[in-house]
């Protein structure tokens, strides 16, 4: 059994680039190796790492049932199969750009409409980041990308494409809201470090923090791009997933058609996706729409290397195209969303007292663990988590792999599960919480009574400690620990 | 301020060639036998479209698959979801045997070494990104596929170096041609990273023999660099010899156990022997678990549709279907091929002597006015405006010698071939019937002079570049 000596690969091949050796994949191991399954392993490790949309599958299953002629590999559709099957056209199926360009305006209450010749199709949001760095930047060229921030970021952004980040830090103080005053510090160490800056990249609404925008701070983020002449990338891949109308949506689109601001348009790009607002992952169905001529005529050249599936388009576009399925499915899952995160941000606060970030869009909470970590440290941070794969059971993401500046934060999702799982998780960490106190409790009589028993200072010490915490910030609420109806009004 | 790559603002896209004048034409009078009758037949798109009828069949014959459900639930859920870039694992497994079985069964191949990506296109482009640092190049023996200059060089930096063929051989690869590749590539101070071949051909429409394929096994070996062989037509040999993967030769020559093993990548789709092209079906073969690992991760950049990969593994999952799928699909081929050989003959062209592919390599040196490459893009105008057929002139396949075009003919109905043969027939009478070859051309000249300004204009043009 040969290997290939390292010079024989390439250097992109050979490096660390593609991001996997990050923690928030460690999580994703020990689910895989453990996972939960209602009556399979019902012990097992439950996933709340995976940001997926899993709530409104069955309204999707019954338009489907009674659309067969959206397949074209049913007797309905099956006609439709030879032209579709040939159709290799990288401008794709113009039915699916006008349902997708339609689709888009609605999810964004209409207020604002999408050009179906600017929709630019790629291997999904993926291969549109990706897409997008090849046309914007040069190898050593940079983008700001404000912190948290989705960790694939540093792999779709950098890998092949030989471009930089560099963070924008935000921070818990005003609730990890952007300021100019960050971009503007970012920027200007950029320019002493001679790295040219090509852009900003923005995620709206924002993973891992399930906030939106408000309209100034997009604005003002416009208007920074204007000045400094780089570009603003938005992307808003979970635009559809905003379950609250207060703070209402603001997409990029919309403020560049405001009066009062002057933009250049060949600045603002848009990456979309169906993964997370259908719950379509699978179907690899990203794109691109650039207000930028050029960089649409590129990007789609470039589209060749990821064109969504012919059958997929076809499939889409019938979906898509049905206005009154599309607006109750819009309103059903925004609907169910609120509900779960509802649940589970109240559940865990009345519970065990563990606060969120306020937020109102996006599959995930961002959790509040930082009174749990002895010292605000990274390691801490690390620590605290693998209790909570370990012994809770959970996977959850640490902030740290979010390049958060803060530790203790952990993004936690809510909507790639059914309510029973949903509950269970819900009692694991409550249960860890009681338990553990009796253990902290035994454990500290122990080593009063038996002086040969050596301290165990192992992370379950530092974890009842931590726990005991957690205990007196239950008990000092006003709300007992005990499980809370789910019919609980929201407070947030 | 730069405010644009310079991926954008450069040509090596390649779809700025002349050559999508012939395109522009077509869309401009497509030919349609009831609607426009004297429209431009399209030759130049290497589709396969024979075999359709046996797709539909097994649909119907399969409605569960076809409908996403087994054993009565659907899996619409499951595949929604689906987005692991190791792949469904039943299609990589039905993948690798349909593989095999196009070679006879004479070669297995391990489901864990694919790689599944968004077509070849993106198959090849990861390949490049994984064995080459930018400014490195591949050496590709010509006439090759024209996309190969945006899939190899394009985004990655990656360097085409010629290996030039030369009719005088059929255009087989020498050992010669290999050895002044290499130097070439020097001489530019380039770092050779390997050999990319297509297996059968592209544009040629041949087998490599026994013996080419030794020969750049020898030569990989003795410099120490990769070989791709892209065999996305491995499934469209119709007639003798029989098709030889490059796997094959390694296996005989008892390779599995030696380094070279390792540097051997298979590229592979469905585009061709399905007629799938709107599906992104391509897959990378390697027998090197580093660059299977580089290239998965890579995959997430385009990825199978998993409603794709599901419907496909069921159907290259029904034995009975890829057998007889295997078979008729190549009859047809080969009567087709016929077809347009003998047409030819009867207008006075030969072509290439070719046993695959969708097209034949078609020799029309005796029809240009000088052995240059003026004279063949007047050629080939004369055969887009007046025989009004789009066919592919070899330059755009960079062609060292003049006068060859390659010509599809998978891709249309019988009837509308035989219509091409017909035109071609005309044309070629009439240029032998003018005394003056030239005189004939004079009067078409002023508008060839208004196309040349045209062609110019046309290439800032956006056009699709043409799948293979």
């Amino acid at each position: 059994m040969f290997r290939l000596s390292c010079k024989l690969l390439s250097k992109v091949a050979t490096s660390d680039g593609h991001g996997e050796n990050s923690p928030y994949f460690d999580g994703w191991k020990a689910y895989e190796s453990d996972p939960y399954h209602p009556i399979n392993n019902p012990e097992g490790v439950i996933q709340m790492g995976l940001a997926e949309n899993q709530l409104c599958f069955d309204v999707i299953q019954n338009w489907l049932m009674n659309n067969p002629k959206a397949s074209i590999c049913t007797p309905e559709g099956v006609d439709a199969f030879k032209e579709i099957a040939i159709f290799q056209d990288y401008h794709g199926l113009s039915e699916f750009r006008e349902a997708v360009a339609k689709f888009m305006a609605k999810v964004r209450g209409n207020n604002v409409k999408f050009d179906p010749d600017r929709i630019v199709m790629s291997g999904g949001a993926t291969g549109a980041h990706e897409m997008i760095a090849f046309c914007l930047a040069d190898p050593g060229d940079a983008f700001l990308v404000p912190t948290p921030y989705y960790p694939a970021f540093d792999r779709d952004l950098k890998w092949r494409t030989g471009v930089q980040i560099i963070p924008v830090v935000c921070k818990s103080s005003n609730n990890f809201k952007v300021t100019r005053e960050a971009i503007e510090g970012a920027y200007k160490g950029a320019e002493e470090a001679n790295i040219r800056v090509q852009g900003l990249l923005i995620t709206n609404p924002s993973n891992p923090l399930g906030t939106t925008l408000d309209r100034e701070t997009l604005k003002s983020l416009v208007r920074f791009v204007n000045e400094k002449n780089i570009h603003l990338v938005c992307d808003e891949i979970y635009a559809a997933t905003v379950f609250m109308s207060e703070p209402n949506y603001v997409s990029v689109a919309e403020i560049i058609e405001e009066e009062d601001i002057e933009c250049n348009p060949d600045l603002i790009h848009i990456v979309y996706s169906l993964s997370k607002d259908m719950g379509f992952p699978g179907f690899r169905v990203g794109i691109v729409y650039s207000y930028n001529d050029r960089v649409m005529n590129c990007a789609r050249k470039m589209s060749s290397f990821g064109l969504v599936s012919s059958q997929t388009q076809h499939m889409i576009a019938s979906m898509l195209s049905d206005e009154e399925f599309v607006d109750k499915f819009i309103t059903e899952s925004k609907t169910r969303l609120a509900v779960r995160q509802q649940y589970f941000s109240m559940g865990l606060y009345d519970q065990v007292g563990i606060r969120c970030l306020k937020s109102n869009a996006g599959l995930f909470v961002w959790m509040d663990l930082r009174k749990l970590l002895k010292e605000q440290t990274f390691e801490d941070e690390m620590a605290l988590w693998k209790v909570i794969i370990d012994e809770v059971r959970l996977n959850v993401s640490p902030g740290s792999s979010f390049h958060c500046s803060e530790p203790g934060w952990f993004r936690v999702c809510f909507a790639n599960m059914d309510d029973k799982a949903m509950e269970l998780a819900l009692t694991r960490i409550r249960n860890f919480v009681l338990k553990n106190k009796d253990i902290a409790l035994s454990l500290k009589k122990q080593c009063w009574h038996s002086s040969n028993l050596r301290l165990n200072l192992s992370s379950r010490n530092l974890s009842s400690r931590r726990m005991e915490e957690i205990m007196l910030v239950g008990m000092m609420s006003p709300h007992s620990p005990l499980p809370q109806s789910p019919l609980l009004q929201a407070r947030t | 301020m730069k405010l644009l790559s310079r991926k954008v603002t450069c040509n090596s896209h390649g779809q700025n060639s002349s050559y999508f004048l012939g395109w522009q034409e077509y869309e401009k009078n497509p030919y349609d036998e009831n609607k426009n009758p004297t429209g431009i037949i399209q030759m130049g798109l290497a589709e396969n479209q024979l075999s359709f009828d046996l797709l539909e069949l097994w649909l119907a014959k399969n409605p569960d698959a076809a409908g996403f459900k087994k054993d009565g639930e659907s899996l619409f859920r499951e595949l929604a979801l689906f987005q692991d870039y190791n792949g469904l694992p039943a299609f990589k497994k039905a993948l690798v045997e349909f593989m095999a079985e196009i070679r006879g069964n004479k070669v297995t191949f391990d489901e864990n070494k694919i790689v599944l990506t968004a077509g070849a296109t993106s198959a090849n482009e990861t390949l490049m990104f994984c064995l080459a640092n930018p400014g490195e190049a591949f050496l590709v023996p010509t006439p090759y596929y024209p996309g190969f200059d945006r899939d190899l060089k394009w985004r990655t930096g990656v360097e085409i170096v010629p290996i030039q063929c030369t009719s005088f051989n059929d255009f087989q690869i020498t050992s010669s041609a290999l050895e002044q590749a290499y130097k070439e590539a020097q001489k530019r101070n380039r770092t050779v990273k390997g050999v990319l071949v297509t297996n059968p051909s592209n544009p040629l429409g041949t087998t490599m023999t026994r013996s080419e394929l030794n020969l750049l096994v020898n030569f990989i070996s003795e410099k120490e660099i990769h070989l791709i062989s892209d065999e996305i037509y491995s499934g469209t040999v119709f007639g003798s010899p029989e098709f030889v993967s490059i796997i094959e030769v390694l296996k005989d020559r008892k390779c599995e156990d030696i380094e070279v093993y390792n540097r051997v990548h298979i590229v592979y789709s469905l585009s061709k022997d399905l007629g799938l092209p709107g599906f992104r079906v391509g897959a990378i073969y390697s027998n090197d678990d580093m660059v299977v690992a580089a290239a998965t991760k890579m995959s997430s950049f385009g990825l199978v549709s998993s409603q794709t990969q599901y419907l496909l593994s069921e159907m290259l999952s029904d034995k009975k279907f890829t057998k007889n799928y295997i078979m008729e699909n190549q009859k047809r081929l080969k009567l087709r091929h016929k077809k347009l050989v003998s047409g030819l003959e009867s207008a006075g062209i030969s072509c290439l002597k070719s046993n695959a592919s969708l097209f034949c390599w078609v020799d029309m040196r005796h029809l240009l006015t000088s052995t240059t490459f003026e004279a063949e893009m007047e050629l080939w105008k004369q055969i887009v405006y007046d025989v009004k057929l789009n066919i592919s002139p070899g330059s755009s396949c960079h062609c060292t010698e003049p006068g060859w075009f390659r010509v599809c003919f998978a891709n249309m109905s019988e009837k509308t071939l035989n219509l091409a043969m017909e035109r071609l027939k005309v044309f070629v009478q009439s240029m032998n019937g003018s005394n003056n070859l030239s005189q004939y051309q004079s009067t078409k000249n002023s508008r060839r002079k208004s196309l040349t300004k045209w062609v110019f204009r046309l290439s800032f043009h956006d056009r699709q570049l043409e799948e293979r």
